[in-house]
């Protein structure tokens, strides 16, 4: 069994839990993802991993709760089990070659932003790291970003952490200021990889865009994660989930990812209402 | 005296606008006074042609005649000495094209319903108390299996009855591969599935689930650090095809396989499931094989006007017959000579209608079916908001891509020979992997066939 050895609250909405998994443990790279499932007629659900440590063989999850699965995968707890936990899922990412890099990270996508700052930093690459916050409340991973990036630039929406603004202007100040990357790794929100990829676009900087759409098996074999990228669709499992950020069609991607809002808002309020009840 | 009623036993099963709302079984079994006098139709020829049809030669004449006695239990034998999975091939198998298709009843009149008393002997020797199973005796060899699909099963299944240490290595969370996500309820109920599962546990089977061989581990790690001295392959179909049309990407587009294992692994279909379905108020499914009929009837199931799409007629339908006739009893509609090439979008990215080439018929192509051709000019278009793509699959790259000297055919299939055996020592390779998709119960044979050689290769090393 899948047993949760350390969960924290990193932010009201945002869990991080350590699970017991060495055969993931084992092979699991910056990029990857896992699909989990809380109980025996749970849905599946993708996430991507935070962090692992093979000699422990752990591996480390945050998400965010937006949904049925994902309010009741945050009321286990220490000791509790996951029912089902499968991995590493996907390519890793590609590090070779690269001298200075750019990683940007919204919201959530920080804690799967933070393993590729890691991983480029232990390489020997110079890492600059700009995270975006709505506010103050929701930044998570900021001590572990600076130790990783020899920049660390912080926004927020309302200019409650960091500077006021979108990781999209700290960016842009950068790449101005004479800052030459050779890539730009974003992962977040559709909506601000979708800018980060039109500005990098501009000034010609290679960007790598990681992607997290619906998706069951994880294994090529449903194809509910198809994507057009240059104009060719691809699967997020096994093609992704990173992919060239210039030739990703994110407009489509966001649709498909609201596919099953209404569905989603019922069963979070529903799994909300039942663990109510139980209190 | 034999029955030499020219007709078969009919089949009981639920009425057509009863069945095309619940998701239980549809056909109902034999009685067993319905199965013995269907048995003594059989005319016990000598040269039994009916076992020439079969993919795994079972030794159909014995069985029957056991039936024809009321000795079910020694036809379940009979059954048993050549295939795994009889409960399920009973229900899934297209026997009309294979043992039925050679039996001499059917030169005038309908031949002996062959699958539907292998079913009934199966579901009858289910029904019985279970047998205590003694676990054979160790040989001391290791041999892993990756997917427990059909082919998976029955190589498992055979090398544990000699003795071998098996490990099933599962990518998915539940075992049983095509049997449990991709065949619905109503056709295989998956009590069925998980029993010839528990079956194989109580032989000595181990299975792992939540584990993708390629991801989470490699067959060579499995051979060189788990000591594994043989690995079969057979994990399945693969990857969905689509057509390359505009519109494929939009809302309420999925693969069958997507559509089917949202259904059948994750029960959508259940009141207060976890996992989402939209099979919309009009689906059109894409596609004429089993798949499609399967995916067909599932929409109609949950609440849909359906629609079949098919290029050609339906004299070149790939369902089994009994698929086509229980669709369109359930009130699917056909549209034959139709190919889409588009689906048009509503404002907000979400299917809109299907539009769809008329086709005509030509000459046959390269696979002796009549070509279709595109009839200049002539479309229609279908509302729906729910498309369905059932054309197909291409192989998983992930374990060739990870396995070293595995050699593949052009088009990604695994090569292998008669017995299964791979490129690679000590790997063998069976059904969908290698062949593409294909049936049930080839993909059984496949490992059946790659157990005993295996077996071979275990005891002479």
């Amino acid at each position: 069994m899948f047993e949760i050895l350390e969960k924290k609250s990193l932010n009201p909405t945002v869990t991080l839990m350590k699970i017991n998994a060495p055969r993931v443990a084992k092979k699991a790279e910056p990029g990857q993802f896992i699909i989990l499932r809380t109980d025996s007629e749970g849905e599946r659900i993708p996430l991507t991993i935070a962090d692992f440590d093979r000699n422990a063989g752990t591996v480390t999850i945050i998400f965010q709760i937006v949904g049925g699965t994902t309010e009741k995968l945050n009321h286990l707890n220490e000791g509790d089990c996951l029912h089902d936990f499968v991995g590493p899922l996907g390519k890793a990412t590609e590090t070779e070659g690269l001298k200075k890099v750019a990683v940007v990270g919204g919201g959530v996508g920080c804690a799967i932003a933070y393993p590729v700052a890691k991983k480029l930093h232990e390489l020997g690459v110079e890492v600059h790291s700009i995270v975006g916050f709505r506010n103050k409340d929701l930044v998570i991973l900021e001590d572990e970003f600076r130790a990783a990036s020899s920049k660390f630039v912080l926004m927020s929406d309302d200019g409650s952490a960091g500077e006021k603004g979108l990781v999209t202007d700290a960016l842009k100040k950068l790449i101005e200021s004479g800052e030459k990357y050779d890539r730009v790794i974003t992962i977040g929100p559709l909506i601000m990889m979708k800018f980060v990829c039109r500005l990098t676009k501009e000034y010609e900087i290679p960007t790598v865009a990681s992607m997290n759409p619906i998706m069951i098996d994880g294994t090529g074999m449903c194809g509910g994660c198809r994507l057009t990228v240059g104009g060719e669709t691809k699967f997020a499992c096994v093609d992704g989930p990173e992919f060239d950020g210039h030739l990703i069609d994110f407009d489509q991607a966001m649709a498909r990812g609201a596919m099953y809002k209404d569905f989603e808002r019922k069963a979070h309020d529903d799994a909300c209402n039942l663990f109510k009840e139980v209190k | 005296m034999p029955n030499m009623s020219l007709k078969r036993n009919e089949m009981p099963v639920q009425a057509p606008d009863v069945r095309n709302k619940n998701f239980l079984e549809v056909a109902l079994g034999y009685t067993e006074e319905q199965a013995i006098d269907e048995a003594k139709r059989c005319l016990n020829c000598k040269n039994k042609p009916c076992v020439t049809g079969c993919p795994v030669q079972i030794d159909i004449p014995s069985f029957i005649a056991c039936v024809a006695e009321g000795d079910f239990a020694g036809a379940y034998n009979v059954i048993t000495k050549s295939s795994s999975l009889p409960a399920v091939c009973g229900r899934v198998c297209p026997q009309e094209n294979q043992c039925e298709s050679k039996c001499i009843r059917g030169k005038k009149g309908e031949a002996v319903a062959i699958g539907r008393l292998e079913r009934f002997v199966a579901d009858w020797h289910n029904a019985q108390p279970d047998a205590k199973v003694e676990k054979p005796a160790s040989n001391g060899h290791k041999a892993a299996i990756i997917g427990s699909g059909p082919s998976g099963l029955a190589c498992a299944g055979d090398l544990a009855k000699k003795g071998y240490d098996v490990t099933i290595f599962e990518a998915l969370h539940l075992a049983g591969g095509v049997l449990s996500y991709g065949i619905p309820e109503f056709r295989l109920p998956k009590t069925i599935v998980q029993k010839e599962i528990e079956g194989l546990k109580a032989l000595g089977v181990k299975v792992e689930t939540n584990t993708v061989v390629g991801k989470t581990i490699s067959i060579d790690e499995l051979m060189q650090e788990e000591g594994f001295e043989t690995v079969f392959i057979g994990s399945g179909a693969g990857l969905p095809r689509f057509m390359n049309i505009p519109g494929e990407n939009l809302n309420g587009v999925y693969s069958a396989n997507e559509f089917l294992t949202r259904i059948n692994l994750m029960k959508a279909y259940k009141e207060g499931s976890a996992t989402p379905i939209k099979a919309g108020s009009k689906a059109v499914i894409v596609g004429g094989g089993n798949v499609a009929m399967d995916a067909a009837r599932c929409a109609k199931r949950l609440g849909a006007e359906v629609y079949i799409v098919y290029r050609r007629t339906e004299n070149e339908l790939p369902a089994r017959a009994e698929e086509v006739e229980h669709a369109k009893e359930e009130g699917i509609i056909f549209k034959f000579l139709t190919n889409p090439t588009e689906i048009t979008s509503t404002e907000n990215g979400w299917v809109k209608s299907v539009i769809c080439q008329e086709m005509e018929l030509s000459e046959p192509d390269a696979s002796g079916r009549a070509k279709p051709v595109p009839k200049e000019g002539a479309f229609i278009e279908i509302e729906a908001d729910t498309v369905i793509m059932s054309i197909g699959t291409s192989p998983n790259p992930l374990i060739k891509s990870t396995t070293a000297g595995l050699d593949t055919q052009k088009w990604g299939g695994i090569i292998a020979d008669e017995d299964g055996l791979t490129s690679k020592e000590g790997v063998y390779a069976g059904g969908d992997a290698v062949t593409g998709a294909a049936t049930v119960i080839l993909a059984m044979g496949a490992g059946k066939k790659a157990a005993a050689a295996m077996d071979e290769y275990m005891q002479n090393k």
